[in-house]
């Protein structure tokens, strides 16, 4: 059995989830879209590690949480490659990659002002109308929101 | 149709769109019924309007219907402050249906979602006027007997006028071929022309009308606002090349029309007016068929 060994910049977790290859810039935006912030158990984190792929890259590992899709997805918007890993008794059971979702709701502000999400205080929704260049058109007002504008919640 | 909200042209379906003309054909030819005696509409305009409002209100009294409403929002309790949301629901509570113009973009959308009746969007800022669009929609069939296979051609500011957007948009299910005549800083945006290309329809772009008129079956005019130019200079450079006057008219084909959706400043002099190719106040008399054809399909009457 030959076994690759490495050494572990963030520490293995024994049940949970990985995710991986998020770009160093938009850890502190997943950690915070993913309310892990808030969240009760462990969660380790590191960021500007070096990645061979993305010359530096961003890990979060979460104990004992598993993310449904929709949970994770969000997270394509700034995270576009990252990769979901599922661990359970230190072994990987599921590696996935995130996919950005038809719809988006409540994480991202419309960016024209005069839009009522902005003015009423409801939560923005959009429908992905480009998943390339990441172009989300405003439910309300329909105006796009492209990714140099966007602003998270 | 019933009791739902026509708040953007994509609402409704090509099929839909259709229904609607062709019960606004029954209103041109029998105006004043007595349908709505029952009726009370809310007429809801948060920002002064002449055209769309006096057109929906005339549409309610043709049909015998009884009108609430405000004719700008400064003697309302939105100047208190109230959310549109409380504005929304207690009116709806006093009304069958609601027609609002709004300037803030996505009201219509949002008053659709959480009132209890249906809602007209008669304007939300730069956003949609769908009932504008189909009487547009209407005054071309009336004047072509068709929508299909048209050259139609859109006049002046394309960049902003969402008339034009609405208009373009809801064209590409008729197999339109577009020609697009603007001063280059105000061209048709890339997200309308989309549209255009995704149906793989023609379209061919100018700077100047001249060569356009020729070729058209409608000449769509729209107003060039002064504000819309970065340089005022250029405003004064090209503000009288997109000004239509009789003498341009000399080859058209012979169902050619001139639609434009008022207000209008000098973009069509007076002296097209007698014009029996002129179309523009007729068009603006349509908006009532058009809105009554509306209120009698969403309340349930047609």
């Amino acid at each position: 059995m030959s076994e690759k060994v490495k050494e572990l910049k963030v520490s293995a977790i024994e049940n949970g989830t990985v995710i991986d290859h998020i770009p160093a810039t938009a850890l502190f935006q997943v950690i915070k879209m993913l309310k892990l912030d808030v969240f009760d158990q462990m969660v380790l984190f590191g960021t500007n590690l070096e990645s061979k792929k993305y010359g530096s890259k961003g890990i979060i590992k979460v104990s004992n949480k598993f993310f449904k899709p929709e949970e994770l997805n969000k997270i394509a918007l700034v995270a576009p490659h990252a990769s979901i890993i599922e661990i359970r008794d230190f072994q990987v059971t599921r590696k996935t990659l995130v996919e950005i979702p038809d719809t988006i709701a409540g994480i991202v502000k419309c960016f024209n002002p005069n839009c009522i999400t902005n003015i009423e205080g409801i939560p923005a929704r959009f429908d992905v109308v480009d998943k390339e260049d990441i172009r989300l058109k405003c439910h309300y007002c329909e105006k796009i929101t492209v990714k140099n504008n966007m602003v998270f919640k | 149709m019933k009791n739902k909200s026509l708040v953007s042209i994509n609402d409704y379906t090509k099929e839909e769109q259709l229904r609607v003309l062709e019960v606004a054909r029954e209103f041109e030819a029998n105006p004043v019924q007595n349908i709505l005696t029952e009726n009370v509409i809310a007429s809801l305009f948060f920002e002064p309007s002449t055209r769309t409002r006096l057109s929906f209100e005339s549409a309610i009294n043709r049909l015998g219907g009884k009108i609430v409403g405000f004719s700008e929002a400064s003697n309302t309790s939105v100047k208190k402050g109230e959310s549109l949301r409380d504005t929304i629901l207690t009116i709806a509570n006093y009304s069958d249906l609601i027609v609002m113009r709004n300037p803030i973009e996505g009201s219509a959308r949002f008053a659709s979602e959480i009132s209890p009746v249906p809602i007209i969007n008669a304007g939300d800022g730069s956003n949609q006027h769908p009932t504008q669009t189909l009487l547009d929609l209407y005054s071309i069939m009336q004047t072509q007997n068709t929508l299909d296979n048209l050259h139609v051609a859109f006049v002046g500011d394309l960049k902003y006028g969402r008339t034009v957007h609405s208009l373009v948009i809801a064209l590409c299910n008729y197999n339109t071929t577009f020609h697009l005549v603007s001063p280059v800083e105000l061209k048709l945006p890339s997200s309308v022309k989309m549209h255009i290309k995704e149906k793989k329809l023609a379209y061919h772009q100018y700077t100047s009308m001249e060569e356009v008129i020729p070729q058209a079956d409608i000449l769509y005019m729209t107003r060039i606002q002064k504000e819309r130019f970065s340089d005022p200079l250029e405003f004064e450079r090209i503000k009288n090349s997109y000004n239509l006057h009789k003498d341009m008219l000399v080859q058209t084909k012979e169902n050619f029309r001139i639609l434009h959706p008022m207000p209008r400043v000098n973009e069509i002099h007076i002296n097209v007016d007698p014009d029996p190719r002129a179309y523009y106040f007729q068009q603006a008399l349509n908006g009532v068929y058009v809105r009554q054809a509306l209120l009698a399909i969403m309340l349930g009457y047609r």
